[in-house]
């Protein structure tokens, strides 16, 4: 087991080595990059979000997102740069729209359905007064 | 034991009941597959553009073959263009080429290229190779004007009208069908348009 530190070693130094160093004049301009990044979607690879994502049109667009805060950018004003160039898609919080309306509200539909439905078949299961017509023999 | 019968002989009178009990879920479940079918025949690798619309994004790039010229976003003027985005190092540029040659071949479209993120060299050099199907094509080494157009894959390729207006993305490598079946109608309703 002597090896094991130095594997661990090892491992720490490969992670290292993929995150960029990014430096910032002020620590609220990091917290707002890191929000961003979280909160803005890889269209390469499409379920990790620019935080996430190797793909190399990540890293451009987190130098873009960095440069633009630097730039002293508001943060809507960085999302819309990415929203005018690659759609609603970028956004993992989409805004509602009439495309989007199924997305934010069919889960909330579902939900009054599959309530309605279940409270029809409590009704129907709960204790019911004897029929006269099956007890009377 | 009477009674039990009695109860199921009761059931058995609203037919139409049971057949709502069984059909339901059953329509459902169908209705769940089809939507599921149409969700499988779908490509979620293909992004709908926000730029279909709008007019082309400003650029100012090198020319690939010679440095001391730029190209912008006025060469659409005028014509109906094809804006392909291409590389030498995406294979699936080199499923397209072939697809681009014959439509240079035929001269129908001003065939632009956008060379993205790519080596100067390497890219001259499969020109070199394989034909340039390209009138001319725009250097884009840092990928900068790739972003304005919204590119996230190679190969992508834009329709736009003679006003300079983006009026259709293709993603992925266009095969001969998709130039027949899509493409071509629209290049060639756009060319008759003013």
């Amino acid at each position: 087991m002597r090896w094991l530190p130095i594997l661990a070693l090892v491992l720490t130094g490969l992670a290292l080595a993929g995150v960029e160093v990014r430096q910032f004049p002020d620590p609220k301009l990091e917290t707002r990059y890191h929000h961003l990044i979280e909160e803005l979607r890889c269209l390469v690879c499409q379920n990790q979000s620019l935080a996430d994502s190797n793909a190399d049109l990540a890293e451009d667009l987190r130098s873009e997102v960095y440069t633009m805060l630097l730039a002293g950018k508001s943060d809507q004003e960085i999302v819309d740069f990415l929203v005018s160039r690659y759609g609603d898609f970028v956004l993992y919080r989409p805004p509602l729209k009439t495309t989007t309306a199924l997305l934010w509200l069919g889960p909330f539909i579902a939900m009054a359905l599959g309530a309605l439905t279940l409270w029809r078949l409590i009704r129907r299961r709960s204790p019911n007064p004897p029929r006269p017509d099956i007890n009377d023999s | 034991m009477g009674v039990r019968l009695k109860a199921r002989l009761g059931r058995h009178r609203c037919r139409p009941k049971i057949m709502l009990k069984y059909l339901l879920p059953l329509g459902l479940f169908a209705a769940l597959l089809i939507l599921l079918g149409i969700g499988l025949t779908l490509n979620p690798r293909e992004v709908p553009s926000p730029l279909i619309g709008q007019p082309a994004p400003n650029f100012t790039l090198q020319r690939l073959d010679d440095p001391s010229q730029t190209v912008s976003e006025e060469i659409f003027r005028g014509k109906v263009s094809l804006l392909n985005v291409w590389a030498s190092w995406c294979l699936a540029c080199r499923q397209e080429h072939p697809q681009l040659m014959e439509l240079r071949k035929r001269g129908e479209v001003l065939l632009v290229g956008l060379n993205y993120k790519d080596d100067r060299g390497s890219a001259l050099e499969l020109l070199e190779r394989a034909g340039n199907p390209y009138q001319v094509i725009a250097f884009d080494g840092d990928g900068k004007a790739g972003i304005d157009y919204g590119v996230y894959g190679v190969p992508e390729t834009f329709v736009i009208d003679k006003q300079g207006v983006i009026r259709y993305k293709h993603i992925g490598p266009i095969t001969p069908e998709d130039w027949e079946q899509k493409l071509a109608p629209l290049v060639r309703y756009l060319e008759k348009q003013p």
